[in-house]
Parts: C-alpha cells; sequence; structure tokens
C-alpha cells in the first residue's frame, strides 16, 4: 500500500503550484484553472486522510468541495464573460476600478 | 382653617400666572395678561390675608404653624420637605411681599403699556412673587434656598428685560455671578449646620440650639456657630448688597422700574434681613458673628450714603440709598435688635417702593430721562407724584411722625444702647444726615428751580391713575406705617415689636438701663435724628433750592473728594482690576488657549489625525491590483499555518475561536 505522505507530498505540490499560478498569471481563466487546481490538491488531502484512518468523513468533505467548486466555476464564468465584454480584455490588471 | 392648611396655594397663584402668561401671553392683548398677571398676585394677597386672619386664631402652642406637603429630597438621615410655616416673621414678610408686589404689579400696567414685550415682563413678575414667597414661607433651609436662588433668577431675568441693551444684559449678569459668591457661602453654612445638628428644619434646629444650652461664643471664638453665621452672612450679604458685594445692585437699575421697586428696594434685596433675622438664635450664640454683622451694615450704610451724594442719575441715588437702608437693617440685627430689623424692613419696603414708583412716574413724565441735571421745576406739571414722592422722602429722611422716623429712630436707640455701640452709632447717626441731604437734593433738582429740559420737545406728562393709584396707597402707608411702634415714644407699648416677641422674644438685646432713664434717652435721641434730618435738609435747600452755582464751587475746591464720590470710590475699578482681570486672564490664557485648545482639543484632534496618517499609509495597499490582493491571502494562509505549527500556546486561542480541537487535527497530520 502507498503510504499516506506520499498522496500528502502531491497535494501539496499541486496546492503549491495553484498558488504560484493564482499570484503570477494574468489571464483570469488560467487563475480561474489555478483555483480548481488548489481545490482538488485539497481534495486529495482529504481523500488519503479518510483512507488512512478509515473513516468516510474526508470523502464526504470532497463531494462538498466539488459542489461548491461547480457552483462557484458557473458564478465565476459569468463574471468573466462579463468582464470580457465591458473590457475587450481578460487581463486582471484591467479590472482595477476599486483602487484608491 | 382653609388656607392655611393649603399654604401652597399662596404661592401656588403667582406661579400659575408666570405660566400662563408665558406660555400663551404672547399671542394675547394686554388686557388679558393684566387680567392673569394681577389675578393671580391680587388672589395670592388675598389668600394671604385670610391666612393671617386665620393665624391670629391660633394659640401660642401652635405657632409656629408648619405643614408638610411632601418629601422632596430623603437621604440617609437627611430629610427636605416642601414644609410650608407660618409665625409672626412670616406674617411680616407675606403681607409685604404680596400686597408691595400687588400694588407694583398694578403700576406696571400703566408703565409698561407701551412696551414690548408686555407678557414676558409679567411673566416674569410673577415668577418672582412666586420664588419670593417660598422664600419667605419656607420651613427649612434647603427650600429656603430654593426661594432665594429663584428670586436671583428672576432678578437676573427683569433686570436684563431690555436685553437688546448691552449695559442691561451686562448688569444682569453681573447680578448673577455676584449673588453666586454669596450664595457659595450660604452654602456651605447650610452643609456646616446639617452637619452639626443633622436637620435644617428651623423648628428642629433652632429648638435643639436652644435645649442644648449651647454656650455663647464669645469675641473671637470661631465655633461652629460663628462659622455659620458668618458663612449665612455672606450670603445675605451677596442677596441684599452689603459690602463688599454690593456692587450688582447700582447696575441693576438698568432693569425697568417698577422691578427697581419690587425687587431692588422692597422684597429680594431684604431677603438677606430675612434669613438672619429668621437665624437670629443661630446668630446671638455668636459674639463674633453679631458685631461684623452690625459692622458690616453700618459701613455699608455711611458708605453707600456718601456715594448717594452726587450721583445724578435719578435711579441710582435710589439705588445707593437702598443699599444704605439694607444697611440700616443689617446694623439693628448686628446689635440684636431684630424687630428694628424687620421694623424698618417694612417701613422701607413701603417708602422705597414708593420712592422708585414716583421716580419712575418722573421718568415716565419726562419721555426716559433719568439725569437730574435736565430735570427741574416738575411740581407744576405732575403733582400727584411729587406729592407722594415727598412724603416718602420725608419718611426716608426720619422726619416725624412719617415711618422712617420711627423704625430708624429704633435702630438707632438699640445701636446707642448696644455695650460699645457709641461708634456705630455715631455713624447711624451721620448715615440719616447724609440721607436726608441726598434725599432734598433729589427733590429740589427733580421738581424745583428752572426747567432745564428742552420745553419744545419733552412734553411733560402726569402719569395715568393706574400708576398714581399704587402712589397714593403706599404714600398713606409710609405716613401711618410706622405708627405702630409710635406709642413707644410717650411710654406705651410698641405693637410691632410686642407682634414679633413669639419669635425674637428673650434674644432680642435687653436694656439694662431702668425704664425711666430709658425713656428719656429715647426722647433725646429722637430730637437727636430729627435735628439731624432738618440738618441735611438745611444744606440741601441751601445748596440746591436755587441755581447758585454753590455745589459746583464745592465740587471745584474738593475735586478728590468729589471725584472720589462721584466714581463710586473706583470699587468697580478696583474689582475690576483685582478680581475680574486676572480672573478673565486665567481663563483666557490657561482655562481657554492651553486647557480647552491645547489639551482637549489637542486630544480629540491628535486622536483624529494620527488616525488620518495611518489610513494614509495602509491605503496604498488597496492597490486594485488583484494579484498583490492574492499574495496577502496567501501570506496570511503562510501565516496562520506557522503560527499554528511552531508556537504552541496559540494553538488553544486559535483552536477555541475556531471551535477545532487542534491537538487532535495536529496528531492526524503527523500520525
Amino acid at each position: 500500500m502507498i503510504p499516506t505522505h506520499y498522496y500528502l507530498v502531491l497535494s501539496a505540490i499541486l496546492f503549491g503550484l495553484g498558488v504560484v499560478a493564482f499570484i503570477f498569471r494574468r489571464n483570469i481563466i488560467t487563475i480561474f484553472m489555478s483555483i480548481e487546481l488548489m481545490l482538488n490538491a485539497v481534495n486529495l488531502a482529504f481523500v488519503a486522510f479518510s483512507q488512512a484512518w478509515n473513516r468516510l468523513d474526508g470523502q464526504v468533505f470532497v463531494l462538498f468541495v466539488i459542489v461548491v467548486a461547480a457552483a462557484e466555476a458557473a458564478v465565476g464564468l459569468g463574471i468573466i464573460i462579463l468582464i470580457q465584454r465591458n473590457r475587450q480584455s481578460l487581463n486582471v490588471e484591467r479590472v482595477d476600478l476599486l483602487k484608491l | 382653617m382653609p388656607i392655611l392648611d393649603n399654604l401652597w396655594i399662596i404661592p401656588l397663584l403667582p406661579l400659575l400666572g408666570s405660566a400662563i402668561n408665558g406660555l400663551f401671553g404672547g399671542k394675547w392683548p394686554n388686557k388679558i395678561v393684566n387680567y392673569v398677571a394681577i389675578g393671580a398676585t391680587g388672589l395670592s394677597f388675598a389668600c394671604a390675608l385670610e391666612a393671617v386672619r386665620e393665624f391670629s386664631q391660633l394659640s401660642p402652642q401652635q405657632i409656629p404653624f408648619v405643614k408638610q406637603f411632601f418629601t422632596w429630597i430623603a437621604a440617609g438621615t437627611f430629610r427636605a420637605g416642601f414644609d410650608l410655616q407660618i409665625d409672626q416673621l412670616t406674617v411680616v414678610m407675606l403681607l409685604v411681599v404680596t400686597g408691595v408686589g400687588l400694588l407694583i404689579h398694578i403700576y406696571s400696567t400703566g408703565y409698561l403699556a407701551h412696551e414690548g414685550g408686555y407678557y414676558r415682563f409679567f411673566s416674569y413678575l410673577n415668577l418672582f412673587m412666586f420664588f419670593m414667597l417660598i422664600l419667605v414661607l419656607a420651613a427649612n433651609y434647603v427650600l429656603l434656598f430654593v426661594g432665594w436662588e429663584g428670586v436671583g433668577l428672576s432678578s437676573y431675568l427683569l433686570i436684563g428685560f431690555y436685553f437688546l441693551k448691552k449695559s442691561a444684559s451686562d448688569a444682569g449678569k453681573k447680578a448673577f455671578i455676584v449673588n453666586r459668591i454669596g450664595d457659595f457661602g450660604f452654602m456651605l453654612g447650610m452643609f456646616l449646620l446639617f452637619r452639626t445638628f443633622h436637620t435644617l428644619d428651623f423648628n428642629a434646629l433652632f429648638n435643639s440650639v436652644a435645649q442644648q444650652n449651647s454656650a455663647t461664643e464669645p469675641w473671637g471664638q470661631f465655633g461652629t456657630f460663628t462659622v455659620a453665621c458668618l458663612l449665612l452672612f455672606m450670603g445675605a450679604c451677596g442677596k441684599s448688597a452689603q459690602l463688599p458685594l454690593y456692587v450688582w445692585l447700582p447696575d441693576a437699575m438698568e432693569g425697568p422700574t417698577p422691578v427697581s421697586a419690587l425687587i431692588h428696594a422692597a422684597t429680594m434685596v431684604t431677603a438677606g434681613v430675612y434669613v438672619v433675622a429668621r437665624s437670629h438664635i443661630l446668630f446671638t450664640h455668636s459674639e463674633t458673628a453679631l458685631v461684623v454683622v452690625a459692622i458690616v451694615g453700618c459701613a455699608t450704610a455711611c458708605f453707600a450714603a456718601t456715594i448717594g451724594l452726587v450721583q445724578t442719575d435719578i435711579k441710582r441715588v435710589l439705588a445707593y440709598s437702598t443699599v444704605s437702608q439694607l444697611g440700616y437693617m443689617f446694623l439693628a440685627c448686628g446689635v440684636g435688635a431684630f424687630s428694628a430689623g424687620i421694623f424698618h424692613l417694612m417701613t422701607h419696603a413701603f417708602f422705597k417702593a414708593l420712592l422708585f414708583l414716583a421716580a419712575g412716574s418722573v421718568i415716565h413724565a419726562m419721555g426716559g430721562e433719568q439725569d437730574m441735571r435736565k430735570m427741574g421745576g416738575l411740581s407744576k406739571h405732575i403733582k400727584y407724584t411729587y406729592m407722594t414722592m415727598l412724603t416718602a422722602t420725608l419718611a426716608i429722611a426720619g422726619i416725624p411722625p412719617l415711618a422712617g422716623f420711627f423704625s430708624k429712630d429704633s435702630i438707632l436707640l438699640s445701636a446707642f444702647n448696644k455695650e460699645g455701640g457709641h461708634p456705630l452709632y455715631a455713624f447711624g447717626l451721620l448715615t440719616a444726615l447724609l440721607t436726608s441731604f441726598y434725599m432734598f437734593r433729589l427733590i429740589f433738582l427733580t421738581f424745583y428751580g428752572k426747567p432745564r429740559y428742552d420745553e419744545h420737545h419733552v412734553h411733560v406728562h402726569e402719569s395715568p391713575w393706574s400708576m398714581l393709584g399704587p402712589l397714593v396707597i403706599l404714600a398713606v402707608l409710609s405716613i401711618i406705617g410706622g405708627w405702630l411702634a409710635a406709642p413707644a415714644l410717650w411710654g406705651g407699648t410698641d405693637y410691632f415689636t410686642n407682634f414679633l416677641a413669639p419669635v425674637f422674644g428673650s434674644h432680642e438685646a435687653v436694656e439694662a438701663i431702668s425704664e425711666a432713664a430709658a425713656h428719656q434717652l429715647e426722647i433725646i435721641l429722637a430730637v437727636v435724628a430729627v435735628v439731624a434730618a432738618l440738618l441735611g435738609f438745611g444744606v440741601a435747600y441751601w445748596l440746591y433750592s436755587k441755581p447758585t452755582g454753590k455745589p459746583e464751587q464745592i465740587a471745584k475746591s474738593m475735586k478728590p473728594v468729589y471725584n472720589t464720590l462721584l466714581n463710586k470710590y473706583y470699587v468697580d475699578e478696583l474689582y475690576a482690576a483685582v478680581i475680574v482681570k486676572p480672573l478673565m486672564w486665567v481663563s483666557r490664557q490657561i482655562f481657554w488657549q492651553a486647557v480647552d485648545v491645547t489639551v482637549i482639543d489637542g486630544t480629540v484632534n491628535g486622536v483624529a489625525s494620527t488616525l488620518t496618517v495611518i489610513g494614509d499609509g495602509v491605503r496604498h495597499t488597496q492597490s486594485g491590483n488583484t494579484r498583490s490582493y492574492a499574495v496577502w491571502v496567501v501570506v496570511g494562509a503562510i501565516v496562520i499555518i506557522a503560527v499554528v505549527f511552531f508556537w504552541p500556546e496559540a494553538r488553544t486561542v486559535v483552536g477555541r475561536v475556531q471551535g477545532l480541537h487542534l491537538p487532535t487535527l495536529t496528531k492526524m497530520v503527523r500520525p
């Protein structure tokens, strides 16, 4: 059996990649994808713990996360389309109306 | 006894009148305001008469008649109730206040007929009546103090009645502030009395003083009685315009003349005398306090009379005369002749109110002129005013058989009989001479000689009967008011002293000389007093009956003296330099510029500007750059994780906040 910490390391690497992409990319869709990546890294950790402790809580939680991610994707993509329409661009740095 | 059991109705009526006129009078014609104001005062006077009638049927054991209506303040053993009482002293004050008050209300309807703020004036005047009646009816010091402060308030409002005139509103403030100084002492006196005797009810307090047989504190010993009396006397000095707190009264003449007559001559300013007389049991227990009262009274009497010699404003002469006569009353109290002081209070209320009202009639006739140098020869034009004013002048000068002669005579006699009182007597006699002089000077300047006003512009006219009526009634009272004490002169009973005897009783000064010698002395002193009065009249006649230029020559030859008197001994200037200016400086430079602006405003503004500076720095983090926000989110997450992992104590805190059990959680991560 593959030890739990293998999964955890993989999860951490995925999460880290997600964070890096979240910070350094400018395209909103890419940022969106990096968020999905982080969510799934967390899902992986949940599943790993669930298996390690032999309990179902983690797996149930994963289902919740997937549902939230789906809802978030629906709203988020709607916002992205509006931004594209208004700005003719997907560059986040041009979304700065709240600046002081 | 319908009224005695409902004594509250006497002060309540003017309060109602004041409220009704104050709330609705503005929209009513003067006539209805008159009905309300005079109706309230008149009913109050009628109730007072009925109360006195019922009072006269009480048996001596029931006097003083005290009625407790409700408890106003109760704290621990302290009780201050809305308790009213009536005894012989109250009867005198009650009749003077309501009677003279009613006459002056009637007079005012004529005097102020063409003035603005008519309802306001009567509302204030009724309010004054209410507080004054509370003052004289109160059965404890606390309730008395309510009236005491209330009359001060009404006085302030009425002095500043013409509040658009700067000098009038300043005079109002001056009166109020000077009175505060005295009130400060009065309150301290009350506190001391409560601490010592555990009550402020007149009856209980005076009985416990009398029963304890407390030793009289000799001259120079500052025990409880002395200190308490001196503090009370400080309040009396403020209210009754005695040295050194008299300065507000002459300025108070800025108010309408009926106000000067009612408040600043007949009633309110005598409140100090009333308090001293009311507390006579305390005062007789302290030699020092009595001597201080006598000396202050005597000094004030003489001092104010000298200022009155050279004043040219008709009302100011009368104002200084009032200060001087109040000094007489205190002199009487100080030598232990309380009933003589109260007697003079009563007669003074008659003739001084009359003098002021007549002066108001003169001012009315002259179209507002108050300077006697611009009058003259008025006796032909305003006969009734002249006659009544002359009556009052004769009364105040002490010409028999008018009221002032008897009251002044009994005061001088008491001063003479007092051990070591001869200097007091001498100064009192001098004051009598000066009084006679400046009053006849006033008469000659105003009513005799050639007119010194512009006869084409000033249309001298007699006042309406609403004004003359009160003058005539007061003139009659000024004539007969003194006869209550008259029989004493030919060896009979002094009705007034007898009437007040249950109040002052054995505390009156005991005359150690034999009856016959006393009587002979009394006659001699009366003759001396009359001679002094006639002398004053003679000098005034010699100087002022014809325009001879003699007064100017004398003024020139004694320029320093004349200027000092004309400028009222520079007392106002002295107070301004010694007290007002330093106080203003401290207020302006320290309390305002340093404390208020720097410390208080500085703190508030400092907090605000600190926050502005912080905000200015922090606002740059809101750059609008979405990616930098992302960085902050990540940094925050990392910090929390770092804290949870590397700082064990924080785990419990964070755990509690989040509702998690962190040790289990960490165990899960690190199996």
